[in-house]
């Protein structure tokens, strides 16, 4: 059980960092993704591995697992489903307006524009 | 209990959840709404500032007690913070409604959640709520940083998000690590299971400890940490840059706030190696970011270098735990927060009247208002290189002299100093060419733009600038204070005593 996780863990972070090293985005959301798995895993394990047992303290029970790395999990788990949302559409966004995949910047690019509204108005 | 704790971070929430429901298109509506509520922050944050002054107090949230519960921590340092951050925020919505706020949809409603976000960081007592505000802000830092359109900064923006999508599950790592060895994640009781610690357990508590204050350095800038903050800053339009340098800060509060309350006797070894990897760290930081002033090609690598600059030398003073050395980095904190915020409004300002030539430190053609901004340039330039009168000055010679007895001072004085003569050198260079190199052929340009400055940016710029004076001429009131703060950082066991009340004894 304990090399089953270990390694789940391991492999799921090693293909995340691989794909966080492609340098266009698509490979960077999905290798995003895969870490994110390998986090939750991790932070279930550091609660201990147990199986069958009750979360909640009942009469006549001694063994029990540790509840709060689950409600922690659970916390990581939304937070990374929204983040993974927003980074879908950013990629997507900038996927439609440049037509490249790249996620690198070209400094040529950068074009900004200073000052807002108020001043723009009065040129 | 006193429930003005929780009131910097819900009145914001509530703010944005109105403007998200109630003005969705009402832009003048959205910019009231948006400065009472950060006036009513700003009024928040002074009343804490004077309860602060009697010792910690502890809000338990649902009244469930620590460290069952998730708890805020009202001390002298957090209610500090959150009156810097009301302070900052004040002058970035005022500059946004100037016309900024207009370029994108929901400014007022990101920046508002970027604020619960940023006051829940620095009143929070439990590392993963610290977590969730970490996201809280970013989450809606994504958002401001992309406000105003452009296919570079979408993928400025992009990068921005991977990094700080890294530097969360590196922080996830951290916290599972932490409460695999000590069962707990509020600071206070966390600083009390450290002196229990098994002995097995020491390796994997140092290895959680010190990956949490790598996420802190990411968050920080500091070196090898820092490339992500030029290309964000300068991605994101002026006063979200403003309130980002904010961001830093919240990065080496976190620093010196797990440092004093959790790890400060020593139990794990965490405290020792965490000063002995951020000296030299800090050393760097300010070493890159001083030449990088004087590298930079545009206004905006100017003030992102000078951000960067400003995080070495404030955590060169924050590595240790001494009291006066505490007191010097907090000087300096509440200094380069103010001078970064207006560093950045006046870029934009500046660079709005230059034409074509936009930041570029590129001869351009002659500015309508190059006098006043000139001036103002002037004195931003003399506080953040560290030239006195101004707190830049006072805040180095604190740090000077509060790093002179330790076994780095040789180090550290030699590079605070030479890095002070580089940033001048930046400055100086900037400076001329921006407002005295002029070329002749676009002189006839001037007529096109308006010859009057916008004058209610350039007010908040003057007083921002005003205050970092201030903090100047009032610099042996606020060192006092200060001083009292670093006190209190160094003697944690108020702090602990205040979380956890009697509750400690029925904890297993």
């Amino acid at each position: 059980m304990e090399f089953l996780l270990a390694s789940a863990i391991g492999i799921l972070m090693a293909v995340g960092i691989y794909l966080l090293l492609e340098r266009r985005m698509l490979p960077v959301i999905v290798g995003l993704s895969f870490i994110s798995y390998a986090v939750n895993l991790f932070l279930l394990a550091m609660g201990r591995l147990a199986i069958d047992k009750p979360p909640i303290i009942r009469p006549g029970v001694t063994d029990y697992t540790d509840p709060l790395p689950q409600a922690l999990v659970l916390t990581a788990i939304v937070i990374a489903f929204g983040m993974t949302a927003l980074i879908v559409v950013l990629g997507l966004r900038a996927y439609l307006e440049t037509g490249s995949d790249a996620a690198d910047v070209e400094r040529t690019d950068m074009v900004r524009e200073f000052g807002a509204g108020a001043h723009r108005d009065s040129r | 209990m006193n429930h003005w704790l929780v009131v910097p971070i819900i009145l914001p929430a509530f703010a944005a959840t109105a403007l998200l429901i109630g003005a969705r298109d009402n832009l003048s509506r959205q910019r009231s709404v948006g400065v009472v509520t950060v006036l009513a922050l700003l009024v928040t944050s002074i009343v804490l500032l004077v309860r602060a002054s009697d010792g910690p107090s502890s809000y338990a949230i649902g009244n469930w007690p620590a460290p069952f519960g998730i708890v805020l921590v009202l001390d002298r340092l957090s209610a500090m913070m959150v009156a810097l951050t009301s302070c900052i925020a004040l002058a970035a919505v005022l500059y946004a409604i100037n016309g900024w706020d207009a370029r994108g949809k929901h400014f007022h409603v990101l920046f508002q959640f970027q604020l619960v976000g940023i006051n829940g960081a620095f009143l929070t007592g439990d590392i993963f709520n610290l977590f969730v505000c970490f996201e809280v802000m970013l989450i809606a830092s994504y958002g401001l940083m992309l406000h105003g359109d452009g296919a570079w900064r979408l993928k400025a923006g992009f990068q921005y998000v991977t990094l700080n999508l890294i530097g969360s599950s590196l922080f996830l790592i951290a916290v599972g690590l932490i409460y695999a060895a000590t069962g707990t994640l509020n600071l206070a009781h966390l600083a009390a299971r450290l002196a229990v610690l098994a002995p097995g357990d020491v390796a994997l508590l140092r290895t959680g400890a010190l990956l949490l204050f790598a996420v802190f350095a990411i968050k920080s800038a500091i070196v090898p940490l820092h490339w992500w903050l030029p290309g964000t800053y300068g991605a994101a339009s002026a006063p979200v840059a403003a309130l980002f340098a904010l961001l830093t800060k919240v990065g080496a509060y976190s620093i010196l706030r797990l440092h004093s309350v959790a790890f400060s006797d020593d139990a794990a070894g965490v405290s020792t190696a965490l000063s002995t990897l951020l000296m030299p760290a800090a050393v760097i930081t300010l070493a890159v970011g001083a030449i990088g002033v004087l590298a930079s090609r545009s206004m905006l690598e100017l003030a992102a270098y000078s951000v960067i600059a400003s995080m070495g030398t404030l955590l060169l003073a924050g590595a240790g735990l001494e009291p006066r050395q505490l007191a010097a980095a907090l000087y300096y904190m509440l200094h380069s927060t103010l001078i970064g915020a207006a560093l950045f409004l006046l870029v934009d300002v500046t660079a709005a009247g230059r034409g074509r030539a936009g930041d570029r430190l590129t001869p351009a053609r002659r500015m309508p208002y190059a006098g006043a901004m000139g001036l103002l340039f002037l004195l931003a330039a003399v506080a953040s290189a560290g030239l006195p009168p101004l707190s830049g000055f006072i805040g180095k010679l604190a740090i000077l002299d509060s790093l002179r007895s330790t076994s780095m001072a040789t180090i550290a004085w030699t590079v605070i100093l030479t890095s002070s003569l580089l940033m001048i050198a930046g400055y100086a260079r900037a400076g001329s060419t921006l407002f005295w190199a002029t070329n002749d052929e676009a002189k006839a340009a001037v007529d096109a733009v308006s010859a009057r400055p916008p004058l209610a940016p350039v007010a908040i710029v003057a007083v921002l600038i005003g205050l970092t004076a201030a903090l100047s001429v009032f610099g042996g009131g606020a060192m006092t204070v200060l001083e009292a703060t670093a006190r209190e950082m160094a003697t944690p066991s108020a702090y602990i005593d205040a979380v956890l009340r009697k509750t400690v004894s029925q904890v297993p």
